[in-house]
């Protein structure tokens, strides 16, 4: 049912960090891993090993250069379905195949309603549609919902496949619905932000800007080094040191 | 502390599993719980050189799933781009399948398959042969080992001094460098205190080795807040996400970090406590110009290194715990003016030279960011001192009621090492770490057990006399003390094919695996007879100056052989070695076979406890391939090595893995320290425990011991961790650990420079050695940049490693091929702009050594004097199982055709391996560049190009759809 | 985004085909055209014609067109399946007015009906054909008010202009038709040139900075998350090169409006059969035109998943 939800019970989504990203690609394999076994296996690779390599991915990892009067940075910036509120891919669904889920709010694709026409990729304006030439469908994230809830696994690993390789906890998972859940609070803290908030789609999953150039940044109050005063510069220093 | 109860680096509250779990009633039709496996294997990961722990999920006997160990020591559950990719590379369509033999030419590629039998008979005749007359002609070198444990006692048992594995061209700047001050060092062999460091600086550090800590400590200290700040001329990976990025000129750290000694030191901003206790900053020199003890340490009639007792205004020995030793000053002992380490060390670094002023201009960083960051340090080694509470005793046996800590911490890695003044540089990091306290401290940086060991630590490299059927006394790597401990003859002439400890490379503490090629086939010193390598990508990108190191492997004499004589090259892949072999033997996949990572090789410890651990098969073979080492171990049972054999000439191993259970090195150590003794109830020392794998296995396939809280500091002089060491076999005795901030050896060879001592260099060789064997680090301009005319040649060229890819291996790789399958040349803006060049030009990449052609992209993120490329990305046409139109063959480039593997000559005409003149680490980030525009017809395509290889018999070509994972869900939905 | 023949031959076929039907079915009941055999059966073909190829073409756009038929059920939320339901929806009053028109020979009472009905569901086809595409924020050359009312236009001038040829072709030529013909092409004209003049200055919230959460000063893409082109960027990160579009236009101009413009001029004051030349020949210029314009609307429009790109 394309229509979407007036309410879901759950805001289900991640949170990336960008201020910690180092642009390692461990969530970009262990996504294409996990989900190529997956719900909507498997992500097709068209020519894996000659010119034209082009396969079906759920998540990417860009990497930006931002400069501003304060300074430059290099950010590395991963990217996927971010689950929104009223995402237009699933409206524009002809068939029904797109659909967002009332129960935790998960975009979702039913492959066997699918009928190709790429126009959800068309209405995200976000790149998070990947179309599979090979079987004629499109794919996506699914927040790996065949993780998060599978009594296959054991519970402490019953988070997206993401989350659990980021090397660095650059990657957080839960309702952001749930104004006290530990993701609202990071959110809140760190000043979370939406990706093209004017395009209106509210985008669940949030991104935490980076420190550099804040009034957020690390920083050391140190005062200047001053030359040691007093007799015999630096070795009378050592020699007072010393004998007290 | 590390909270060490939590399982998993991932466990903060929003990165667990939802509070209930139980799939919500959606009625959208969508199997939230399906099988993932019908079992899990938990084994050690081989994508890189990290080891980490994995669980690999099998289904119907094909790998479904690979992700991170949770209890693991090293990665506590996570997992890299690369090892999430393992499967890809289990399944490469590169994988060999059979044992070959050279058919075609040298270097052609063109193969016919043999048995395995056969494979040993022609490999135990020659060596054979070699072992009974000379058995020097066989090089041994073994790339990216991790078993250097058996393969050097290989080597040593075969009697070949011949041998070592791929540090000399990686990290033995750093090794030797730490190893010679504080018996330690970076790389993965320390760590910072990531969960108490406040201050943190990386140096040239890349992603290539102990990837998985770093990221998560960098995850924790930006978790708490901590301050990071990167010194690389690069802004990519970890320096992207630092709160100050120093973009410095290559090779000019040394240089920064002797500014940031000498502002301390002007502020008096050491700590002089630290110094006096730990190391020999106290130590009398003598300064006697022309004696032949001048710049020795005056020492006892015992031989103990004196210090002179402020006090008692006597010289005392410098380790009495109860003296009260001057820093500065100069003595009179015997009538010899003798002047303490550390009156040295204020006289050099507060000379005007090293002031931000002075050092400014070269590095590329502002005086004020100079004095800046000094500050800084400064604040948080004293200001912001951090105390445990928990009481300690140290090696003489002082009660301490806290654990003291400056939380000031370094990392430093491959942009120091790989510079031939990378050994001083990396020195100089330490100085700087040690004036300030720093050093295995709360919130400083760490060791990881075994180390510290003594600086340096012992034995000594073992070949000076070599004979036939018989081993050497010891193992062929080790580490000299002076010019009597060299690997070379009357004549200075070096004994190993490498040239490590001879003159050229005195403490060349990893051999010198990038010369082998070059001096076996110009049969300097000696020509060899057979080569035989494992596993390191030689005719390409392992090697500095790939077109005439190709052009080596396939030289003939006059006669029509092969200047070196014979390859034996053993690979799990079809890589640009392989096809110069002249005899391949197949490795397994890393899944498919035994290894152990061993405490007498590269453990996997944590500074918090030692580790080890063993990948055992976790999926069969389904070709015919043997794992390497359990080859090795039939070759010298063949050629019935003494360790090999028992005394009627039985095996004494039937393969790896009976050797990793049964071999003991000493009695009581071997290869692995879990679970030793007959009940498996003995850690460290112990009897050879039967079970031992299947204990491993049961354990998640490694070892860890948590260290007592009081054993976790200061591990240098904690008698309780020293107690612990001896127990363990880590050291000899327990005694501290000084370290040698001056470092003794390395005056031995000035004096031997000199012309005191038995052994002498040539007189050629005697500036050179007297220069570079400075006991106090120094800073010098690399070689390259000092021998090129800067203005053809004004930009320094690096590469990294992206860190989705180890070594060439990730190329063949369909999911992380993906990720880079061209490499560009990343020019910064205004370098850029001055050239003429936009986006996506093509570029020669020019150098004294050749060019090459690539692809630009212009950025910002790096330091104006730089260029820099992804490495490894180019690829020879008909190698790792590419289609010929890859873009790796076609677009993506090789930095190093154009890296000289040789100096340029001087005055006495005089070439030397690209290296440190100390340790002999190859310097390929002395690189030095022009780019120039291409003609537009000339754009499009990379050159230099080379033949394609011929494919090995019986290989599949790689298809041109992956539809991997599919079958999992056929089988699945077929289930329902 | 990537013009895919498929789709520039749907959107342009089905806009022909639509205008004529509509205007068949208001044009016929009112009396304008006799019901007579031939027109009829040459216009509702025609019309019906364009309509199917256009239709069956949109499919080999689909990966798995046999599973069209499940386009159909969405119309509560989405403009494809309403373009799908109202266009198969369209073929029963169209096929009973053309049954009507051409066997019976009737234009009026039921027949009249049908022929009304008929051009309300292609209007409201194309309504949602045009809707498809203004709905769509993510590409800010499409997602403005000028978009729907151009497939109005679009549809009324190419089937003005088809419908100029059909009557001239039978001898029953109409000034009215004629001259609705010219006005449609002018106003197309008109509207075209408002849109590039209005996608020209067209100030896109959207920008790397947002795309990106990153605020302030520029952000430039340093690398791409892989090497080699992806499914994102053939589909949606096509470029053209401005001068290249530049051209395009003119072509455009050239074939869609100026040439069939004169022509219909030529058309007014030409004999017989000069006149049904000039009329057949503009339905031909146009159409090509409008290929191109049709492949320009694609070409130029932007997707904002190119800002991750740097596009």
């Amino acid at each position: 049912m394309t229509c979407l939800p007036a309410h879901t019970d759950k805001k289900l989504g991640l949170v990336i960090d960008l201020d910690t990203c180092v642009g390692c690609q461990a969530c970009v394999t262990a996504c294409k891993e996990w989900n190529t076994g997956g719900h909507m296996a498997p992500l097709t690779d068209i020519d894996p090993y000659g010119a034209h390599v082009d396969g079906v991915w759920f998540n990417r990892v860009h990497s930006y250069e931002h400069t501003t009067e304060m300074g430059g940075r290099t950010v590395n910036f991963p990217r996927s379905c971010l689950h929104c509120e009223t995402p237009a891919c699933v409206t524009v669904c002809p068939t029904g195949a797109s659909y967002k889920r009332a129960s935790d709010g998960i975009v979702l694709i039913d492959e066997s309603k699918c009928i190709g026409c790429k126009l959800c990729s068309w209405a995200c304006p976000y790149g998070a549609r990947e179309f599979d030439t090979d079987v004629g469908v499109m794919k996506k994230c699914t927040l790996c919902v065949d993780r998060i809830y599978n009594d296959n696994l054991a519970e402490e690993d019953r988070v997206p496949a993401c989350v659990a390789a980021c090397p660095t906890s650059a990657r957080h998972f839960g309702d952001l619905d749930d104004p006290a859940s530990a993701v609202s609070q990071l959110v809140a803290e760190r000043g979370g932000v939406d990706l093209m908030p004017e395009m209106g789609y509210g985008p669940t999953n949030k991104y935490l800007p980076p420190r550099a150039h804040t009034q957020r940044a690390a920083s050391v109050p140190a005062k200047a080094l001053e030359p040691v005063r007093a007799e015999g510069g630096f070795l009378g220093w050592v020699d007072r040191m010393l004998s007290n | 502390m590390m909270d060490r109860q939590s399982r998993g680096a991932n466990s903060a509250p929003s990165q667990r599993p939802l509070a209930d779990t139980s799939a919500p009633d959606e009625g959208d039709g969508v199997d939230t719980s399906p099988a993932v496996s019908d079992r899990v294997a938990k084994t050690t990961c081989y994508m890189c050189a990290c080891r980490c722990g994995i669980d690999v999920h099998i289904k119907d006997g094909k790998v479904r799933y690979i992700n991170g160990n949770k209890d693991h020591p090293v990665n506590r559950g996570v997992i890299c781009g690369k090892g999430s990719s393992g499967i890809m590379q289990h399944y490469s369509p590169a994988r060999l399948k059979k044992p070959l033999l050279r058919s075609g030419p040298r270097g052609s590629g063109e193969f016919r398959e043999i048995e395995w039998e056969e494979a040993f008979s022609i490999a135990t005749e020659r060596l054979s042969a070699i072992r009974r007359t000379n058995p020097k002609k066989l090089a041994f070198f073994t790339g990216r080992d991790q078993s250097q444990s058996l393969t050097g006692w290989w080597a040593s048992q075969f009697g070949t001094p011949n041998f070592a594995a791929h540090g000399g061209f990686c990290s033995v700047n750093m090794a030797a460098g730490g190893l010679y001050t504080i018996g330690g060092s970076f790389w993965e062999f320390g760590e910072p205190d990531w969960d108490n460091t406040r201050y943190f600086m990386l140096f040239g550090v890349a992603e290539d080795h102990d990837s998985n800590p770093i990221k998560i400590g960098l995850g924790k200290l930006k978790a708490r807040g901590a301050k990071v700040v990167s010194i690389n001329p690069c802004r990519t990976g970890y320096n992207a996400i630092a709160d100050d990025w120093i973009g410095i000129r290559p090779g000019t750290d040394g240089l920064f970090v002797f500014a940031l000694i000498h502002e301390l030191l002007k502020a008096g901003r050491v700590d002089l406590d630290y110094l006096l206790r730990y190391t020999n900053a106290h130590v009398l020199v003598i300064q006697e110009p022309g004696a032949a003890d001048d710049g020795l340490f005056a020492r006892d009639s015992d031989g103990n290194p004196l210090a002179w007792d402020r006090v008692a205004k006597r010289p005392v020995n410098a380790a009495d715990a109860d003296a009260k030793p001057a820093l500065t000053g100069s003595y009179d002992i015997d009538g010899r003016r003798c002047v303490p380490v550390f009156q040295l060390i204020a006289d050099r670094y507060l000379d005007e030279s090293y002031s931000p002023d002075a050092v400014a201009g070269r590095c590329g960083i502002p005086a004020d960011t100079i004095r800046r960051i000094a500050a800084e340090l400064a604040h948080v080694a004293f200001e912001q001192t951090i105390e445990l509470p928990v009481a300690w005793t140290d090696w003489a046996g002082r009660r301490h009621q806290t654990i003291k800590g400056r939380p000031v911490s370094m990392h430093a890695m491959r942009g120091i090492s790989a510079h031939s003044n990378g050994f001083h540089s990396c020195r100089a990091i330490h100085l700087l770490q040690v004036l300030l306290g720093t050093v295995d401290v709360p919130g400083g940086f760490r060791f990881k057990p075994p180390y510290p060991r003594s600086a340096p630590p012992g034995p000594k490299p073992a070949g000076k006399n070599v004979k036939p059927m018989t081993p050497l006394d010891g193992m062929p790597l080790g580490f000299i003390c002076g010019p009597d401990d060299l690997l070379v003859d009357e004549a200075g002439t070096p004994l190993r094919i490498d040239k490590a400890y001879s003159w050229d490379a005195p403490l060349a503490a990893h051999g010198l695996m990038h010369t082998v090629i070059r001096n076996a086939w110009a049969g300097d010193p000696y020509p060899i007879d057979t080569l035989m390598m494992y596993m390191s990508n030689m005719a390409w990108n392992s090697s500095m100056n790939t077109v005439e190191t190709m052009a080596m492997l396939t030289d003939m004499d006059e006669a029509g052989v092969y200047k070196i004589p014979f390859i034996i090259y053993s690979d799990a892949y079809y890589s640009e070695t392989v096809p110069f072999a002249d005899l391949v033997l197949p490795d397994t996949t890393y899944l498919e076979r035994h290894d152990c990572i061993s405490l007498l090789d590269r453990p996997i410890s944590h500074a918090d406890g030692p580790g080890d651990a063993i990948r055992h098969p976790v999926v069969e073979p389904d070709r015919d391939v043997r794992p390497f080492q359990s080859v090795l171990i039939e070759l010298g049972t063949r050629l019935g090595l003494p360790g090999f054999v028992d005394q009627d000439g039985s095996a004494k191993y039937r393969d790896y893995a009976d050797y990793i259970v049964n071999h003991e090195r000493m009695p009581g150590i071997g290869p692995l320290a879990g679970w030793r003794g007959r009940d498996g109830d003995a850690i460290g020392k112990g009897e050879p425990n039967p079970d031992q794998l299947q204990r491993y296995i049961d354990n998640g396939g490694f070892w860890h011991q948590d260290f007592a809280a009081d054993q976790r500091y200061y591990k240098m002089a904690n008698r309780s961790y020293l107690d612990f060491a001896v127990q363990m076999g880590f050291v000899p005795k327990a005694e501290p650990i000084v370290f040698q901030l001056y470092s003794e050896p390395m005056q031995r060879f000035r004096l031997a420079a000199r012309g005191h001592g038995r052994g002498q260099p040539p007189e050629a060789e005697r500036s050179r050695i007297e220069t570079y064997m400075d006991p106090l680090p120094f800073w010098y301009m690399p070689f390259e940049e000092a021998a090129v005319d800067l203005k053809k040649y004004p930009l320094h060229a690096l590469t990294q490693r992206p860190m989705h890819m180890y070594h060439s291996w990730g190329s063949q790789n369909a999911w992380l091929r993906q990720i880079t399958s061209q490499n560009r040349l990343f020019v910064h803006h205004q370098t850029g702009a001055g050239l003429g060049l936009v986006d996506d030009d093509w570029v020669w990449i020019e150098s004294i050594n050749g060019k090459v052609k690539g692809q630009i992209k212009l950025i910002d993120g790096v330091n104006e004097s730089t260029v820099w490329t992804w490495n490894a990305i180019g690829k020879r046409r008909g190698s790792w199982g590419l289609k010929d139109d890859a873009a790796e063959s076609n677009r993506g480039f090789l930095l190093n055709h154009i890296i000289g593997d040789q100096t340029s000559a001087d005055a006495n005409g005089r070439r030397y391996s690209n290296s440190d003149p100390v340790t002999g680490q190859a310097a390929w980030f002395d690189l030095m560049v022009r780019i120039v525009k291409c003609a537009p017809e000339e754009a499009g395509f990379t050159e230099p190009q080379f033949e394609r290889f011929q494919q090995p018999p019986n290989v599949e070509p790689a298809p041109d759809i992956l539809r991997f994972g599919a079958e999992f869900r056929r089988e699945r939905e077929a289930a329902e | 985004m990537h013009p895919a023949f498929s789709v520039v031959f749907f959107t342009t076929a089905t806009g022909a085909g639509y205008g004529l039907l509509a205007l068949l079915g208001v044009l016929g009941p009112l009396g304008f055209i006799a019901p007579d055999f031939w027109p009829g059966l040459v216009g509702m073909g025609l019309a019906l014609g364009l309509i199917a190829a256009g239709l069956l073409s949109s499919t080999g756009h689909l990966g798995r067109p046999e599973r069209a038929w499940r386009a159909f059920s969405q119309w509560r939320s989405s403009w494809l399946s309403r373009e799908g339901v109202s266009s198969v929806i369209t073929f029963i009053p169209a096929g009973l007015f053309g049954l009507g028109w051409v066997f019976l020979g009737r234009t009026g009472g039921w027949v009249a009906i049908a022929g009304l009905l008929a051009a309300i569901g292609a209007t409201v086809t194309v309504c949602t054909t045009g809707m498809i595409y203004a709905s769509l924020k993510p590409i800010a050359q499409w997602h403005s008010r000028y978009t729907l009312p151009a497939y109005l236009i679009f549809a009324t001038m190419t089937g003005s202009v088809l419908l100029n040829a059909l009557l001239q072709s039978f001898g029953v030529g109409s000034m009215g038709v004629l001259a609705l013909s010219l006005l449609a092409t002018l106003t197309g004209w008109g509207w075209k040139l408002a849109t590039w003049r209005y996608n020209e200055r067209l100030e896109i919230p959207t920008t790397a900075n947002t795309a990106t959460g990153l605020a302030g000063g520029t952000v430039r893409s340093l690398e791409w998350p892989h090497t080699e082109e992806n499914y994102l960027l053939k589909e949606m990160g096509f470029r053209i090169a401005r001068k290249h579009s530049a051209k395009l236009r003119q072509i455009t101009q050239a074939l869609a409006f100026g040439l069939p413009i004169l022509l219909l001029i030529l058309v007014f004051v030409a004999p017989w059969p000069l006149a049904i030349g000039a009329s057949v020949l503009a339905v031909i210029v146009q159409f090509g035109g409008m290929l191109v314009e049709r492949w320009l609307f694609f070409a130029e429009a932007k997707h904002t998943v190119t800002l991750y790109y740097g596009r």
